[in-house]
């Protein structure tokens, strides 16, 4: 286990360490001089030079490169070409808006998922299960901002129930907070919860032909038992993967969401750094999204080889 | 060999006929493919004729699909975007197919540092979310339809070089493949003709999938206003720029994106129903997504 676990940290800095190059060099691609580009008609040649010496654009390459590693390892990302704030300070700042809508998204699309997902499973053939494989279809098939456009047009166009767009922050005012996340969480949450679903039943079902099974069966053991304690436990390891994978991806933002709910998330961070092109706000967020997401997928494969000891062996 | 390709194509051809919903999804693709060539001509009214005095009328006799905020005819520029989706879903697949399946036979097939080094720059690319790479790559590269299909076509390049390199990893150790090499044939020779044919069908599969995936993420991007810029139609574009009027002309939001949706939709059935009969064991599309988030 020790040697599965030092095996995959491994790997994943070895990953970590490609991702900074390819974030780097994001800057390098950017056609002409990144700075003039982002100042545009803001130009003084003072600020120019200032911003320019911040981001070691004056330095060989290799040097560029390691100063921003070694910056990057310390947390310093850098300064924004915009309003020459810190680019962590900026980008932790939308954390919370982006936590919020993902963590809510995710236990939205549990609600729906496990429920439909496991009756799919035991009652495969049913309507319920015709339902959910169409539902799985469908969610896998819609665009997430045309779903969110359809909420609109239904819940404050038509209904007048829900505000279109904005945010309230969760600590401000409960209330209207739940009031403005409701329709992004249930936008991104369907499309999740149509991903999981089809998990949860292909999981399920293969557990149910398991041998432990029809031996708990065959001792008489009452079905709600067998599926409770035999089935479910033993189906759901796979899902934690899923579930802590669409979190990942959901915290990485969703940027198309946020910037038709106007939700300041780093989606909308992002959308805003490319309008500006605010190229070093641009990586910082890229940079924290995939390593974010790179440590969930690490924690869940150490999670998951510790709920099933076969997977070291693998 | 031949005869083997034609019972394949027989076979698939069959399944299909016999799956209602690959029927029907190839129905819309062949539709969708109609629309696209002959859009321009099939549009009843030019996609940048603007008319002040017609802006944001509701479906009519005159305006089957409505009326935009400049006037336009909504019904025309659907018509005309779906060669956008098409040309980009077309073009970004076969940019990350070719660049996917070249790296993954390599490193496949040799092995050793190359293999490693390949990989990992392909495990690299996987752990960024697909469509904060592809703003990233636009961004960066400038917004455009050709960026767009650049920036889609990397983005999925990894998926299609790991199907192959592990295609090519079990196919490599058959003993036709030893046959080849005893005999002396070079190896470009025998990866094009003994390994690749051998590990085509996950690679059709996948090849409709991504298509479907990739003309979500043009969609996005256009939605962005990163894909085909103004006045030029584009589903995810028209979208973006509806949004502000959608509580009060709900046809702005309903068409452009239903027709997004019938179209990834056609494709996914098709990939799924290709998937049943060329290759059980690979992703739903679920899991395909899942995968390459």
């Amino acid at each position: 286990m020790t040697r599965f676990v030092l095996r995959r940290v491994l790997q994943s800095a070895i990953v970590l360490l490609g991702v900074t190059l390819v974030v780097f060099l994001l800057l390098q691609l950017v056609p002409g001089d990144p700075v003039r580009v982002a100042l545009g008609t803001r130009f003084d040649p003072q600020t120019y030079e200032a911003l320019r010496s911040r981001a070691g654009l004056d330095q060989p390459l290799p040097v560029q490169y390691a100063s921003y590693l070694g910056h990057a390892l310390t947390g310093d990302l850098g300064v924004s070409f915009r309003t020459g704030q810190p680019v962590s300070w900026i980008v932790a700042e939308r954390l919370p808006a982006t936590l919020s809508l993902a963590v809510t998204a995710v236990v939205f699309a549990l609600l729906v998922a496990f429920p439909l997902g496991i009756v799919a499973a035991v009652r495969s053939g049913s309507a319920v299960d015709h339902a959910a494989r169409v539902f799985s279809q469908f969610g896998v098939s819609v665009p997430d901002f045309w779903m969110g456009i359809m909420g609109i047009i239904l819940f404050a166009g038509v209904l007048g129930w829900l505000p279109p767009s904005g945010y309230v922050a969760l600590t401000e005012d409960p209330g209207r907070w739940a009031s403005h996340v409701a329709l992004p969480a249930v936008t991104v949450g369907l499309v999740t919860a149509s991903i999981l679903t089809r998990f949860i039943r292909s999981s399920v079902l293969e557990v149910l032909s398991a041998d432990y099974v029809r031996t708990a069966e065959a001792k008489g053991l009452r079905n709600r038992v067998v599926i409770l304690r035999h089935v479910l436990r033993n189906a759901l390891i796979p899902v934690v993967t899923v579930v802590a994978v669409q979190l990942a991806s959901l915290l990485g933002g969703v940027i198309v969401i946020e910037v038709l709910f106007a939700w300041p998330g780093i989606g909308r961070l992002t959308f805003d750094a490319v309008q500006a092109r605010d190229y070093p706000v641009l990586q910082g967020a890229v940079l924290l999204v995939a390593a974010l997401f790179l440590l969930v997928n690490l924690l869940v494969d150490i999670l998951y080889a510790r709920l099933d000891p076969r997977i070291t062996v693998k | 060999m031949s005869g083997g390709r034609e019972s394949t194509g027989r076979r698939v051809l069959d399944a299909l006929r016999r799956d209602p919903l690959a029927v029907g999804g190839t129905f819309v693709l062949l539709l969708l493919i109609v629309v696209g060539v002959a859009g321009p001509w099939l549009a009843p009214a030019g996609v940048n004729d603007v008319d002040v005095d017609a802006m944001l009328r509701p479906p009519s006799g005159a305006h089957l699909f409505g009326t935009d905020e400049l006037g336009r005819d909504v019904l025309s520029r659907v018509l005309v975007a779906a060669r956008v989706s098409l040309e980009v879903g077309v073009v970004s697949v076969g940019i990350a197919l070719v660049a996917g399946v070249t790296l993954g036979l390599f490193a496949g097939y040799y092995r050793g540092w190359l293999d490693s080094v390949l990989m990992r720059c392909m495990d690299v690319l996987f752990a960024f979310p697909v469509l904060l790479l592809a703003v990233a790559i636009v961004a960066v590269l400038g917004p455009g339809l050709l960026t767009a299909m650049v920036a889609i076509g990397v983005v999925y390049t990894p998926i299609f070089a790991r199907i192959t390199r592990a295609g090519v990893l079990s196919v490599r150790e058959q003993v036709f493949v030893r046959a080849a090499v005893s005999i002396g044939a070079s190896d470009l020779r025998i990866m094009r003709r003994h390994v690749l044919p051998n590990i085509a069908a996950p690679l059709i599969v996948q090849t409709s999938l991504s298509l479907a995936f990739a003309i979500l993420s043009e969609a996005a991007l256009s939605f962005l206003g990163l894909g085909i810029q103004p006045p030029a139609p584009a589903w995810g574009r028209m979208l973006f720029d509806g949004r502000g009027f959608v509580t009060d002309a709900w046809w702005l939001g309903v068409f452009p994106g239903a027709a997004i949706f019938l179209t990834v939709l056609a494709f996914n059935l098709v990939g799924d129903a290709l998937r049943d009969v060329l290759d059980p064991r690979q992703l739903t599309v679920s899991e395909a997504r899942r995968s390459t988030p």
